[in-house]
């Protein structure tokens, strides 16, 4: 059994976009936080810290889910996705993202890395979904400044259809 | 939005689990997925002096099916149970409830168990397996017991769970024959928390009459309770007997206030609520008569 005293910061190390990285986190550390600033990967975005809005969405452990309502020690060996690991690393946007810009699927930007996050394993899970399916994923988000319009546009064009 | 210091916790056994329980008592918080959780730790609405993670627990994670129920352990993932196909075929109300459950960012961490022991009078699957009259499995030190779900919850967030108690399945009554289910429900947006939420499992007799019948109703009052409607059973199951159920029934309840809705926003919601499931139950029933 593992138990971690309240004010012990406990070694955790996680593949982060399938890099292993270490840090140090004490038990109510949440995972967002440890992403951002024991990691420096600021692409996770921290909205409303209570599994709301969605800005915090990433792929943990194979499911998409929010990084907020998780604590870094309990992520100890695991994988995680972020939005930091979907461009190529020479910047060059991939098929979602790229979509996203065509489609001016964002503007001022906060929500949509979870909403990215969510997508990518959406279009694994459901590779031709239709706009009804990606309506029904993207109730999960939160966006106050594009309308989902064009983001069901943008997903849709990366599924291919 | 941080949560206050608290000792963190993973045990490898039930036991274990549940000797921290017996150290902590009620001052540890049980994390399956956290969803509900996690957000009342962010905010400090709960304080706990330690942490239970019991997401290493795996004999949590199974489903047993039996003869005339299926059971499932505390830590299936919703996601998870809606991929399961001898769960959602051998329960029909608790694969209509599912899609209703959070958003699918959620339904990929959240757990059956998790919502049952949480208690929110509006959650799905406490009202599914409520209206089923379903059981939940608790275990102690002490040994196992079973509590009928109808007696489980006894009010907002809190259960017949003993300080000492580990919910650690649920059990769900299967699919009977003749039987129609239907779920409904009104939130502000899909997926958020239901201003009110209707459940129904019907059987009806061969000559078209109501044999059984059970309207259960979450988001109304301080927990999900099914309705009294033993007064109908014989009646026909005809859409105007459905509009009588779902009237009387709507002027029997005392709905909770709050800033979404008021008492009689909440009546008429299990008015129109009432008479869609009722309906769509006796069609479910039918049809397979039809069918058949």
């Amino acid at each position: 059994m593992l138990r971690i005293k309240p004010d012990q910061k406990q070694r955790v190390t996680i593949t982060v976009n399938g890099k292993a990285v270490s840090g140090y986190a004490e038990p109510r550390m949440l995972l967002t936080d440890f992403l951002r600033h024991e990691l420096g990967l600021y692409g996770t975005h921290v909205g409303c810290e209570h599994g709301v809005c969605g800005a915090c969405t990433a792929i943990i452990d194979g499911a998409a889910t929010r990084s907020c309502l998780r604590y870094a020690v309990q992520c100890d060996g695991m994988e995680i996705q972020t939005v930091e690991g979907l461009a190529e690393s020479d910047g060059t946007l991939n098929t979602l993202q790229k979509a996203f810009n065509e489609n001016g699927a964002l503007q001022c930007g906060f929500c949509t890395a979870g909403i990215l996050m969510s997508s990518t394993k959406f279009l694994q899970e459901n590779p031709k979904p239709s706009d009804d399916e990606i309506r029904d994923m993207l109730s999960g988000h939160i966006c106050r400044c594009t309308g989902y319009t064009q983001i069901v546009r943008a997903i849709r064009q990366a599924s291919g259809q | 939005m941080k949560p206050v210091a608290f000792e963190y916790c993973r045990p490898d056994t039930v036991e274990e689990a549940l000797d921290l329980l017996k150290e902590f008592g009620s001052d540890a918080s049980i994390i399956s997925g956290g969803l509900s959780l996690g957000a009342m730790l962010n905010m400090r609405l709960v304080r706990p002096k330690a942490l239970i993670d019991i997401n290493g627990l795996a004999e949590l994670g199974t489903l047993d099916a039996g003869d005339a129920t299926i059971r499932t352990g505390t830590l299936i993932r919703q996601a998870g149970a809606m991929d399961m196909p001898a769960l959602m075929s051998g329960v029909p109300l608790l694969a209509k409830a599912l899609p209703h459950v959070g958003h699918y960012q959620t339904r990929s961490r959240g757990t059956l168990g998790g919502s049952v022991a949480h208690a929110d009078p509006s959650a799905e699957i406490p009202l599914a397996l409520v209206t089923l009259a379903g059981a939940v499995t608790l275990r102690s030190p002490g040994g196992s017991r079973e509590v009928p779900a109808r007696e489980f919850f006894q009010g907002l967030l809190t259960t017949d769970r003993r300080a000492d108690e580990l919910v650690t399945g649920l059990t769900w009554p299967l699919r009977r024959e003749r039987t129609g289910y239907a779920f409904e429900e009104l939130a502000q947006r899909h997926g958020d928390f239901a201003i009110t939420a209707v459940a129904a499992e019907v059987t009806v007799a061969g000559d078209g009459t109501i044999a059984d019948l059970s309207l259960g109703l979450g988001g109304v009052e301080d927990r999900p309770f099914v309705a009294a409607t033993a007064g109908f059973i014989g009646k026909p199951a005809t859409d105007e007997v459905a509009v009588e159920i779902a009237n009387e029934i709507a002027e029997a309840v005392d709905p909770m206030v709050d800033l979404q809705a008021n008492a009689d926003y909440r009546r008429q919601l299990v008015r129109v609520l009432g008479k869609r499931v009722l309906t769509a139950a006796f069609n479910d029933a039918t049809g397979q008569q039809e069918a058949a």
